[in-house]
């Protein structure tokens, strides 16, 4: 795994692409490269990290401009060779609005900005992308986000429920997602998508490792 | 080439709860407004478009509409269309 490089895309307005890029590498020993949004090459990563922020400034809808970068565009055919792709908070919101995953994200229940420490129960192993061998199968992680509750119709969330796709449900849901939805994955396993951040969840001494896992897990095949 | 004003009306669906538009009717009845049944906020886009008539025109916003200005897991939308 030594040459193994996970891409963090960088859009204008992206504010979590060093957090994920100190978790990879200074916690994990993972190495990164940025990749600007305008860049369709993805010959040389291995996978990818859409991180949080307000790419575009949240215009329109939050990840609505930059579905249209060359980068996401060129995401279609990283994702159909089975390589990994995880899309934390909004990141989740460009993947739902580029069809990557299915449902939406819009404003909180109760139109709050949150910033809190969450304790989510990990739902499915689809992926390898969480811890469920342990006895424990909660996890406590940051969540900070304005648009993150999660919608689908109930059409959308019984094929989710049926085919194991929800990787993550909130013990107490925060902001008013469809089913406690704080993360999906998709059919092949492949994408995550989740609200809560992994990458601020590296290092007791900011409160929790509980994020490790999930960041280690890039380098699976 | 013939020029149009169109006006695309973008709402969240009825099944979506939007709590900007509850927060809005509260001040509204605290304002003293009566009768308030309900209140929704939506957006209005404005777009001069050029095109060789409207059928084509309509098929421009009709993309536009359906690809990026609305997302029809969560909105709908309509416009309006008017010759300049």
């Amino acid at each position: 795994m030594d040459n193994f490089t996970v891409g963090i895309v960088v859009f204008p307005g992206s504010n979590c692409d060093r957090d994920v890029s100190w978790a990879l590498e200074g916690c994990l020993d993972i190495r990164t490269k940025y990749l600007w949004h305008e860049s369709s090459d993805l010959s040389d990563v291995d996978a990818i990290v859409i991180p949080g922020g307000f790419s575009y400034g949240d215009y329109l809808r939050c990840g609505a401009i930059a579905r249209f970068s060359p980068l996401i565009n060129a995401l279609d055919e990283f994702v159909k060779s089975g390589k990994r792709v995880l899309g934390i908070c909004n990141g989740f919101q460009i993947l739902t609005e580029s069809g990557f995953l299915p449902g939406a994200l819009v404003a909180n229940k109760n139109l709050n900005f949150i910033c809190d420490d969450v304790e989510l129960d990990i739902v499915s192993s689809k992926g390898g992308w969480f811890n469920n061998l342990d006895e424990k199968q909660t996890i406590k992680l940051p969540i900070a986000h304005g648009e993150g509750r999660y919608h689908c119709d109930s059409d959308t969330l019984k094929k989710l429920v049926d085919n194991e796709l929800i990787a993550l449900r909130y013990k107490n849901n925060p902001n008013g997602s469809s089913f406690d939805i704080a993360g999906i994955t998709n059919e092949k396993g492949n994408v995550l998508g989740l609200m809560p951040h992994p990458e601020r969840a590296c290092d007791e001494i900011i409160g929790g490792t509980d994020g490790l896992f999930t960041l280690k897990s890039l380098i699976m095949k | 080439m013939d020029q149009f004003a169109v006006k695309v009306f973008v709402r969240l669906r009825p099944s979506v709860l939007d709590p900007a538009g509850e927060a809005t009717k509260s001040a509204s009845i605290k304002l003293g407004a009566e009768g308030i049944k309900s209140l929704r906020i939506g957006k209005m886009i404005e777009v001069k478009i050029e095109g060789n008539g409207e059928n084509e025109v309509r098929e421009k916003i009709d993309l536009l509409c359906d690809r990026l200005f609305a997302n029809t897991v969560i909105e709908d939308y309509e416009y309006s269309l008017e010759k300049l």
